[in-house]
């Protein structure tokens, strides 16, 4: 289960339209050991294709030296579809190198409906998880800061 | 040389969970040997038919290896070599 606030999906969403119809890609960062993504971190897609997407090799080095140094890991690896279904495609799966992340795919095929869905990628074999929008962390059950406000 | 590695979290299982390792070497592809030799199966997932894997990055300090020669690249005592693999993918 990908448990996601609803900012971060708009976000997400927001950059795929942008960039759209190249392929769009980003990570959002949360704290190590929390499964919470908080930092959203648009890439540019060095591949400008509508059919793949590649960070390009020096901002990766510098997107996990950062990560490195915040105690932060990719809790979110997100990328497009511009003409196919929110699914991880056969490349997607081979590539994928991060059996922690939540890969989340928004299709913006239909320019009224997006579609977005996130899947576990481990040894290339593809798993579907749920989706939970929430408003806030606060009340989700996500950790330390699963603390009602005073 | 002695250089210390940055092992990225999918290949910590041949590293016993360590996220950086010591290994020693004039060369990358030394470098990559003699970690071989002592993490069994990491040459394997780097290096394919002679070249490094196409979705792999590795950097001697801030400079990725493509740019510098490859399995070729010097490396000089108290380098830091980082292991990236790629974000990647697409549609297709």
């Amino acid at each position: 289960m990908l448990t996601i606030r609803r900012d971060l999906v708009d976000a997400m969403v927001a950059h795929a339209r942008r960039d759209h119809p190249d392929e769009a890609c980003g990570v959002i960062a949360g704290p190590d050991g929390s499964d919470r993504p908080e930092r959203f971190i648009p890439m540019l897609n060095a591949a400008r294709s509508p059919t793949f997407y590649e960070f390009d090799s020096a901002d990766l080095l510098r997107l996990y030296r950062e990560m490195d140094a915040n105690d932060e890991v990719p809790v979110v690896i997100y990328h497009s579809h511009t003409a196919t279904e929110a699914y991880p495609s056969r490349t997607d799966a081979k590539i994928a190198a991060e059996p922690f992340a939540h890969y989340v795919l928004v299709s913006t095929r239909d320019p009224h409906q997006h579609e977005l869905r996130s899947f576990r990628i481990v040894d290339g074999a593809i798993t579907e998880e749920p989706v939970e929008v929430v408003e806030s962390y606060r009340f989700a059950h996500t950790g330390p800061d699963d603390v009602p406000e005073a | 040389m002695a250089v210390t590695v940055s092992i990225p979290t999918i290949l910590r299982t041949h590293t016993g969970g360590e996220k950086s390792v010591p290994a020693a070497g004039a060369t990358l592809a030394e470098v990559i040997d003699d970690l071989d030799a002592n993490h069994g199966g990491l040459k394997a997932r780097l290096v394919k038919d002679g070249a490094l894997h196409r979705f792999v990055n590795i950097y001697v300090n801030d400079e990725d290896v493509r740019f510098a020669g490859g399995l070729e690249a010097k490396v000089a005592d108290g380098d830091n070599v980082t292991i990236l693999p790629a974000v990647a993918g697409g549609a297709l």
